[in-house]
């Protein structure tokens, strides 16, 4: 590289390093935490470091370990649910005549459209009288409402995506509609459905406001407990649960493209 | 052959028998609370008077407790939406206009990964970094750009709209600079060889083909935001602070969910303004829900 070229590729290079610290300094203050033994102000840097908070957090009958089972748990039934309601569904939406299909798609995308905090405290009251809250049935329900317009929009791009002449084909060589699908076109939509599917795993995995109104008192979620945790003051504890949270959402980032085709994306609204 | 076209054919019963629970689910979770919070925001209920009446008493407490704190949010969300706009172009902008192909490499690989941090975790590492010892002044000093006697912590709403803005801005970003790669490169470079700046080139040429889209994506964040109860509890908790978190006081602490409805109509009203926009756009031009 000419000194020319290295001094006009600075400014630039200045902006990028900049860009980093913004984004990775917020994570970096969160690992110090994971890693601190004592640290108060006026200090800059942590007064001693070690891992006894994570031998709290990984102790396995602790709090911690219990609400990480409870949260999986949560998460595996509310994929169940969204795609016991998503995949009839999204094949009817993709590939049937129904009348008002704009509608129903839209009807999906309501509450994303809408601030969630004012139906949260009312689905609250009404779980209240359904003896609901505090359950776990209650917070997979709300988390199932939270997760369906991701799997509803994305499996009828799903199912839209699959070629309907193969679908055609096994239906002229005597296979009924029922082994057509289960045979032809579910495998074929199933890396966009698994996609759906890790979505709405992880978007259980982290919902906080919903689970706060109608877990409590009694379902303590990662995130709940990662809430109280900071609420208390113990940024250790609160930090290396925040940990446990990013795992699952960071290698979801680092695969998700491999699931999520590009034709599938394309057919995402259509 | 024959069968699947039957299937076409008919404005199938079957089809709309296997949406149904689907939408039973949202209409149970999601119309009916929603047409209860309407109601309740317009119902009085008071120890003197023996039923409810329906009026604005609930909106008159709402305006008189908070009235702060419903400027303080429109503000919040409104500064943080314009930074978040603006930081999105800028991306997209260099992404699509970089002259450094590695700095453009980096780039991209930099930006998306507050994306997949969940919020509540985005707000506990603010909630470290953004203190008055964290390592947001730590740096700054160690910099020389801060005198360590008037250092100040960020937790309030500066601290919202950082975090606000640092978590949503990939998501706007990630959606443009899409955009802004699938437009007709000829023009860009027709203007750029007239002599155009790429600053030019962005503001006059690129963004206003990708205008829908950006819209798209901020009036999104604009409800996201509206949304999350996280972020302004463990930032800033404390007043003025923002609705999401004066509804939940209202509910855990006193039960008053007439007050917690009417703040929340407010909040639709405010979200419903800009959705306006949203849906005069068309959905159709929106990617992912």
């Amino acid at each position: 590289m000419t000194p020319i070229r290295a001094l006009r590729a600075l400014p630039s290079a200045v902006l990028i390093v900049l860009l980093a610290l913004v984004i990775f300094g917020p994570l970096m203050n969160l690992l110090i935490w994971a890693v601190t033994e004592r640290w108060y102000f006026p200090h800059k840097l942590p007064l001693e470091y070690g891992f006894s908070f994570w031998e709290r957090v990984f102790r396995p009958r602790g709090n911690a370990m219990k609400s990480l089972v409870t949260s999986i748990w949560i998460a595996v039934f509310t994929v169940v649910a969204c795609l016991a309601l998503s995949v009839p569904a999204g094949y009817a939406l993709a590939r049937l005549k129904l009348p008002l299909r704009a509608l129903i798609m839209l009807a999906f995308l309501l509450p994303q459209a809408f601030p969630a905090v004012p139906i949260y405290i009312n689905i609250t009251r009404t779980f209240y009288e359904l003896q609901l809250n505090g359950t776990i049935t209650g917070v997979v329900m709300v988390h199932t409402l939270h997760g369906l317009v991701y799997s509803v929009w994305i499996s009828t791009a799903a199912f839209a995506a699959v070629d309907r002449s193969l679908e055609e084909a096994a239906r002229n060589i005597g296979a009924g509609p029922l082994r057509a699908f289960f045979t032809i076109t579910l495998p074929l939509a199933m890396p966009g459905i698994m996609a759906s599917a890790i979505f709405v795993f992880l978007e259980s995995l982290d919902e906080f406001t919903g689970t706060f109104f109608v877990g409590t008192p009694d379902v303590t979620t990662l995130p709940l407990l990662m809430f109280r945790a900071s609420i208390e003051g113990n940024y250790q504890i609160a930090s290396i649960t925040a940990l446990i949270l990013l795992v699952p959402s960071l290698a979801f980032m680092l695969v998700v493209e491999r699931f999520l085709r590009a034709d599938v994306l394309a057919k995402v609204g259509a | 052959m024959r069968a699947s076209i039957a299937i076409m054919r008919q404005p199938s019963l079957i089809g709309l028998l296997m949406v149904t629970p689907a939408l039973l689910l949202l209409a149970a979770l999601f119309l009916y609370p929603l047409v209860f919070s309407l109601i309740s925001a317009f119902t009085v209920e008071r120890s003197d008077a023996p039923a409810p009446t329906f009026g604005l008493f609930n909106f008159f407490n709402a305006y008189e407790l908070y009235a702060t704190d419903i400027l303080f949010t429109v503000v919040i969300v409104g500064v943080s939406t314009l930074l978040i706009g603006l930081f999105a172009v800028a991306i997209g902008g260099y992404l699509t206009l970089g002259e450094t192909a590695l700095a453009v490499a980096v780039l991209r690989w930099l930006y998306r990964w507050p994306l997949f941090i969940p919020f509540i975790v985005a707000a506990q590492c603010m909630r470290s970094f953004l203190a008055k010892n964290g390592l947001m002044n730590t740096a700054l000093e160690a910099a020389g750009l801060l005198d360590p006697l008037s250092a100040q912590s960020f937790l309030d709403w500066r601290g919202i709209i950082i975090t606000f803005v640092w978590k949503q801005t990939p998501f706007v970003a990630l959606l443009v600079a899409g955009a802004m790669a699938s437009i007709d490169r000829s023009t860009i470079e027709a203007a750029r060889n007239l002599g155009a700046s790429r600053l030019r080139a962005l503001v006059e040429i690129i963004v206003p083909q990708v205008q829908q889209i950006l819209v798209v994506g901020l009036v999104l964040s604009f409800v996201t935001m509206m949304s999350v109860l996280s972020v302004p509890i463990m930032i800033s908790g404390n007043t003025p602070t923002m609705m999401t978190v004066d509804m939940a006081f209202r509910i855990n602490a006193y039960g008053d969910y007439g007050t917690a409805n009417a703040l929340g109509l407010i909040s639709y009203v405010l979200t419903g303004a800009v959705a306006w926009i949203y849906v005069r756009r068309g959905v159709r031009q929106g990617t992912p829900p």
